[in-house]
Order: C-alpha cells, then sequence, then structure tokens
C-alpha cells in the first residue's frame, strides 16, 4: 500500500469524507462548509459529492450550530458541526458545555449526544487578540466531553474517524498552522488500523534525559527543540498526548520515570492550563521520581497583538523550550 | 431636514474619494507584502453608505462598527497617518499597533471602534446608548452591521433590550449581499433585513439604495432625527462590497458569476459616480473643486504610507504587555504575585 505526504488539512478532508461514505447519518453543518468548499478547504468538494442535505451551510449562529448539533445527536444523528474558528465557540458555549457535555449526565443515560465539534484553532499570522486562541484546556475543564488535538495527519486522520464513531460529544481542534503541514498517510480508504482509541497518547520521539509534554502545535516546538538539545547530546522524549480529555498520564508517569525531568509544552495561556494540569499531576503522582522543578513553556499571559515582531515574543517557540530544558538539566 | 448643501456635498466627496484611496492602497501595499496578516476588509463600494449615514450625526453622537472599518474611521477624520500606521502595526498607529486593520478608534471622535467578532458590537453599541438615556443626553449611537451578523443571536438580544430600554441606536444594516461567501438568501429566513425591527416593536426607516449618498443622508437624517427623542430605529443599506470579502479568501470573489455581479453593481451603481453626477448636475460651477480632492486624497493617502513605513513597530515587553489593565499598580502584589499586568 503506497503512503504519500499529505496535509493535516487534507487528512482530515479523507477521515471525514469516508465517515459520511460510511455512516449516512454524518454530516456535517458550519459556516461556509458548502459553496464556499469551507473556510480551511476541509469540506472542499463535498457539497458537490454528498449535496445541500448532509453538507449544511449555517448562518452566522454560533449559539445554534452548537445546540442544533446537540439536538440533532441527541435524535439519532451524527453531526460534525465546525466552528470556523475556535474563538466562534466561545459564542457556543453553553450549548457546548450545558448541553452537549451534559445531557447524559442530568439525564442519567436516557440520551447520547454523539457529535464532533471541529475547529479551527491557534494564534498568529496578525490575527489579532479576539481571533488568537489556542482555548482547549477551557473545554477540557468539563466532564462529559472528549477534547482531541492532532498534531500530525496520520494522528488527525485516525482521531476524527474515532471521535465520530464515538457515541459522546467530542471538541476535535485542528491546529491552523498544521493545516499545510505534510504527514504521512497511506493512500487507500477506510484504515480501521489508524483509529486512534479517545485517550491515547503518543511517544514522537524517545529520549532518557528529559520529557516534553505538548499537543497539537505544541508538538512541532517539542520535537524542533529535541532536535536542537540532541545536537548539544540532551535526548528528550517527546509525549504527544493528542487528547487533553481524557488524558493518557501513564504515558507521561512511564516517560518521566526514566527522565525525572519534565517541559510541559502549550500554544495556549499560561494561567489554569494544560501545563499546570500536567504539573500538578505529576508532582500528586511522581514527587519520589523527581530531580528537577517542572517547567511550563505557553505563551505570555497577555491577549495576542496585531504587530508582529510582540506578536511573536508571545508565542511560544522551540527556542523557548530548549531554554527551559537547560534551566533544569 | 435642510436639503445639503454645496459645501456639504463636496466634502462628502472629499471623503469618498479619500476612503477609495486608502482602501485601493491598502489593497496593493497588502498584495506587496508591506500590510501584513490574514484579515483586512476594504469598504471600497460601501463609501455612500457610511458617508450618507453619518453625515446626520453631529458631534457628540457615537459610533461604532465591525471590522470593516476603515471608511468609518476616516469619515469621522481620524488622522490617515495614524490609521495607515496602524494597518502596518506600528507604534504610531492609532491603536499602536496593537488592534490592526479591524480594531481602529478614536475615543477623541467617539469613535468606540471596529471589532472583529461577528456581532459582539452590537450589545456594546446599546451599552454606549444606554449611558445617553441614563444621563439625559440626546446623544444617539450609529451603529453598523452586516447583513450576515443580523442572524446572529447578539443581533437579536440588542436590538430587543434597545427596544425595550427606548435606547437612541440607530441600527444600520449595511446589506452588501453577502456574509463571507453566503447571499443573504441563504442565510436569513426574512431577506428584507430592515424588517427584523418588527419581530422587536423598533422603528424600521426601510431600505435604502446606499450607493446614493444622498439618499442615505435623507433618511439617516430623519432616523436620527426620531432616535434622539425616541428610541431605536432601523435603517438597510443595500450596498456592495468591491474587494470581496477580506483579503484571506479570495476563491469565491473569483468565481465568474461574481465579477459580472460586481461589474455590473460598478458600471451601474458606482457611489462615487453617482454623488460626483448629482453635484455637476446640480452646481455646475464648481470649477476644479473635485479634481482638487481627487488630487487631495491621492496626496493625504501617499503620505500616510510614508509616514506609517517611517514609523517604528513596537518592541520589547513593555510594548506587549502595556495596558492589559487600568492601573495594574494599584493591584495587591506579593514578589510572587502573577497575572496582574505590568505598570
Ligand atoms: C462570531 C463570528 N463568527 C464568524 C466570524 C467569521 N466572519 C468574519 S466576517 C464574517 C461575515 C460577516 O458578514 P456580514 O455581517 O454580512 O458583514 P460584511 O463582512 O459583509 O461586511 C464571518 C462569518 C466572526 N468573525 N465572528
Ligand atoms: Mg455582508
Amino acid at each position: 500500500m503506497a503512503v504519500r505526504n499529505v496535509a493535516m488539512r487534507e487528512a482530515i478532508r479523507r477521515a471525514l469524507r469516508e465517515e459520511m461514505l460510511r455512516d449516512e447519518s454524518v454530516f456535517v453543518m458550519g459556516e461556509e462548509v458548502a459553496y464556499w468548499q469551507g473556510t480551511h478547504r476541509v469540506t472542499r468538494g463535498f457539497l458537490e459529492e454528498f449535496g445541500e442535505r448532509r453538507v449544511r451551510d449555517t448562518p452566522i449562529s454560533e449559539m445554534a450550530i452548537g445546540g442544533v448539533a446537540v439536538g440533532a445527536a441527541m435524535a439519532g444523528l451524527r453531526p460534525v458541526a465546525e466552528f470556523m474558528t475556535i474563538n466562534f465557540a466561545f459564542l457556543a458555549l453553553d450549548a457546548i458545555v450545558n448541553h452537549a457535555a451534559k445531557v447524559r449526565y442530568f439525564f442519567d443515560g436516557m440520551f447520547k449526544a454523539p457529535l464532533v465539534y471541529r475547529a479551527a484553532s491557534g494564534w498568529g499570522n496578525q490575527a489579532t487578540a479576539s481571533h488568537s486562541h489556542a482555548p482547549e484546556p477551557i473545554f477540557a475543564h468539563f466532564p462529559g466531553i472528549y477534547v482531541g488535538c492532532p498534531s500530525n495527519a496520520m494522528d488527525a486522520y485516525g482521531m476524527l474517524k474515532t471521535a465520530i464513531r464515538d457515541d459522546n460529544p467530542v471538541l476535535f481542534s485542528e491546529s491552523i498552522a498544521l493545516y499545510p503541514k505534510p504527514g504521512p498517510l497511506p493512500d487507500d480508504d477506510d484504515q480501521d488500523d489508524l483509529l486512534v482509541p479517545i485517550g491515547k497518547g503518543d511517544i514522537k520521539r524517545e529520549g532518557n534525559d528529559v520529557t516534553l509534554v505538548a499537543y497539537s502545535r505544541g508538538v512541532d516546538w517539542a520535537l524542533q527543540a529535541a532536535r536542537a538539545l540532541a545536537r548539544d547530546g540532551v535526548e528528550a522524549e517527546v509525549v504527544d498526548l493528542r487528547w487533553l480529555r481524557p488524558l493518557d498520564m501513564a504515558l507521561v508517569y512511564d516517560s518521566f520515570k526514566k527522565t525525572n525531568r519534565c517541559v510541559i509544552v502549550e500554544e495556549s495561556l499560561p494561567m489554569y492550563s494544560f501545563g499546570s494540569e500536567i504539573a500538578a499531576l505529576l508532582q500528586e503522582n511522581m514527587f519520589d521520581y523527581m530531580d528537577a522543578p517542572i517547567r511550563r513553556v505557553a505563551a505570555e499571559d497577555v491577549p495576542l497583538p496585531y504587530s508582529k515582531e510582540i506578536e511573536l515574543l508571545a508565542l511560544p517557540n522551540a527556542q523557548k523550550v530548549v531554554d527551559a530544558v537547560k534551566e533544569i538539566l | 431636514m435642510p436639503s445639503p448643501t454645496k459645501d456639504m456635498l463636496l466634502d462628502w466627496y472629499r471623503q469618498m474619494v479619500l476612503i477609495r484611496e486608502f482602501e485601493e492602497t491598502c489593497h496593493q501595499l497588502y498584495q506587496q507584502k508591506r500590510i501584513t496578516g490574514v484579515y483586512l476588509h476594504l469598504y471600497s463600494g460601501h463609501e455612500a453608505s457610511g458617508v450618507g449615514s453619518m453625515a446626520a450625526l453631529r458631534k457628540s453622537d457615537h459610533v461604532i462598527t465591525a471590522y470593516r472599518d476603515h471608511g468609518i474611521a476616516l469619515i469621522l477624520g481620524m488622522d490617515a497617518n495614524a490609521v495607515m500606521a496602524e494597518m502596518m502595526g506600528k507604534k504610531t498607529g492609532s491603536s499602536g499597533g496593537k488592534g490592526g486593520s479591524m480594531h481602529l478608534a478614536s475615543a477623541a471622535h467617539n469613535f468606540w471602534g471596529g471589532y472583529a467578532i461577528v456581532g459582539g458590537h452590537l450589545p456594546l453599541a446599546a451599552g454606549i446608548a444606554l449611558e445617553a438615556r441614563y444621563r439625559g443626553k440626546d446623544d444617539v449611537t450609529m451603529t453598523y452591521v452586516g447583513d450576515g451578523a443580523t442572524n446572529n443571536g447578539y443581533f437579536h438580544e440588542s436590538l430587543n433590550m434597545s427596544a425595550i430600554w427606548d435606547l437612541p441606536v440607530i441600527w444600520i444594516i449595511e446589506n452588501n449581499g453577502y456574509g463571507m461567501g453566503t447571499e443573504v438568501s441563504r442565510a436569513s429566513g426574512q431577506t428584507e433585513l430592515h424588517r427584523k425591527a418588527k419581530a422587536y416593536g423598533i422603528k424600521s426607516f426601510g431600505r435604502v439604495d446606499a450607493q446614493d449618498a444622498l439618499a442615505v443622508y435623507k433618511v439617516a437624517s430623519k432616523a436620527v432625527e426620531y432616535a434622539r427623542d425616541n428610541g431605536p430605529a432601523v435603517i438597510e443599506h443595500v450596498t456592495y462590497r468591491y474587494r470581496g470579502h477580506g483579503v484571506s479568501d479570495k476563491q469565491y470573489d473569483a468565481r465568474d458569476d461574481m465579477s459580472a455581479e460586481l461589474r455590473q453593481w460598478m458600471d451601474e451603481r458606482e457611489p462615487i459616480k453617482i454623488l460626483r453626477d448629482h453635484i455637476l448636475g446640480k452646481h455646475g460651477d464648481i470649477g476644479d473643486a473635485l479634481a482638487e480632492h481627487d488630487e487631495a486624497a491621492k496626496k493625504i493617502v501617499a503620505q500616510a504610507v510614508e509616514f506609517a513605513e517611517a514609523s517604528d513597530l513596537p518592541r520589547g515587553r513593555d510594548d506587549l504587555l502595556g495596558n492589559t489593565y487600568v492601573g495594574s499598580q494599584r493591584v495587591y502584589k506579593t514578589p510572587a504575585s502573577i497575572g496582574a499586568g505590568i505598570d
């Protein structure tokens, strides 16, 4: 079977298309997903192939996008609802948090909401403060919904398929910066062996000196940093958690037992964050293995500005990861 | 409402050619990567909508809009240098380079800003109008909102609240036919958007041909007068965007049927030409005044580009972190406290 490099957006497109072919209860809805061919081109060609019944442009009505998906899912469909960017999911926060994540619980198992919210996420390119968030931890705060955040094409393919087939609601965050990034993916359709179980992390690079824990775009920075560190003889292990909820902490613990040092890398803001959570869990459960303080690399604690230089100053990058590692070696 | 004087008409012309020159220059600068980023939504084609309606305001009135805000800023008299510098993210920009194209504002002009989240500015408009009602002032808040934004929850809640509290907001729906790639008929159950007013018990001033500054001015004047004493008003401006939604997505706008539609608007409903013809028809004796405005616009914009390019970028942590909070020096801080911003 031929394996080809495809952009992450293409891998997501393929996964979504194959799931639509596989199960006619799967449909997509969102702003500009049909006629405009998807703001990020993930649903390119879908309208032509599946028609308006299954590829539904919505008005700019996020509150309704969030809630309609819940109702349709409760009633037996499998909506894949797209937020053009994750920033706009804030308008739907109530539908996501209070209904998608809770109808199962507060009716004591009477209903389920098998839906996926897809959202393009991340900072950069001078998108300015209100369009510059990577707020996955906010959604992962709430029990009742899963949160998936792929870092490459193959994972995105397998994770989205799992998310669509799962009977629980999933927020699926796609890094805009990673959309064009090529990664290997087998040519054939329906690669069920590539399905990534919900909550399963992955070691993206092995090493004995320090554990770098990351997800989504943070994995890129961690891998770049690991390559730079290797030139100085430091071997970093890169743990890609892939899902923020549930968290594959066993993978982190196993790595930490080996390295005894950890730097957590994330694109989002530092307070009440992914880094805070992982660091807390490590100190609670791995105290005996800890040889150095745990460091976190995140965005600066500030809304993101438009102007290029200060925007870059605010963002995490591989060098910041390298610096953090050197502080604790 | 007195009909506009020759001087007023000439001033409108000045504003409109300045906007067009500014926007088309921004378009070029973006192609040349002298303006960067992903968002740049131009007001070309919309000029008469802003110019005609804001001519009905007085200085103490308020203005707020979405991200398609360059024209609004220039109409209000914001310095073209500072606006262009903001496009380039410079320290001399009107928002210090922090806001960019979508976040122009000027407290001095009662311009409460451009906002990037669709519909997000609408409750702010109601709040600004609330201040006027609260303190017994009869200033109005002129609020621009896109056709697409009228389908957002923010729109419904804000209009309803403005109705029950009699808030002096003029809700101007700038119907340019599309929200990104979605035409009005595919996004809105009620395609005569001004009729949405009825649902909230708000007075509608109907639908206006917003390529005609004079027609816009007439209706806006009535609505402003009404709003001062009574409460909210809705007007629907029918207009067209010449440069598509924005720079970040061109594929849709490049379609053949779209270019044909655009050509038709430009040929038949060009706002600057309509005003120009009106002025010449009514005041044939204006000599070179129009040409002088054409020339002045070019000069102002060229100077603005020069100014902006010569200006410094914000740099370093102080520029990054400043103005996250008001007066963070008053916050109780231990040496280890975090999250309070910098002084
Ligand atoms: C809440 C929200 N959803 C989606 C977007 C993305 N978006 C930006 S502009 C726009 C279209 C708005 O159309 P309209 O209100 O008609 O204004 P126009 O751009 O035509 O002036 C969309 C969908 C956004 N900025 N905010
Ligand atoms: Mg529009």
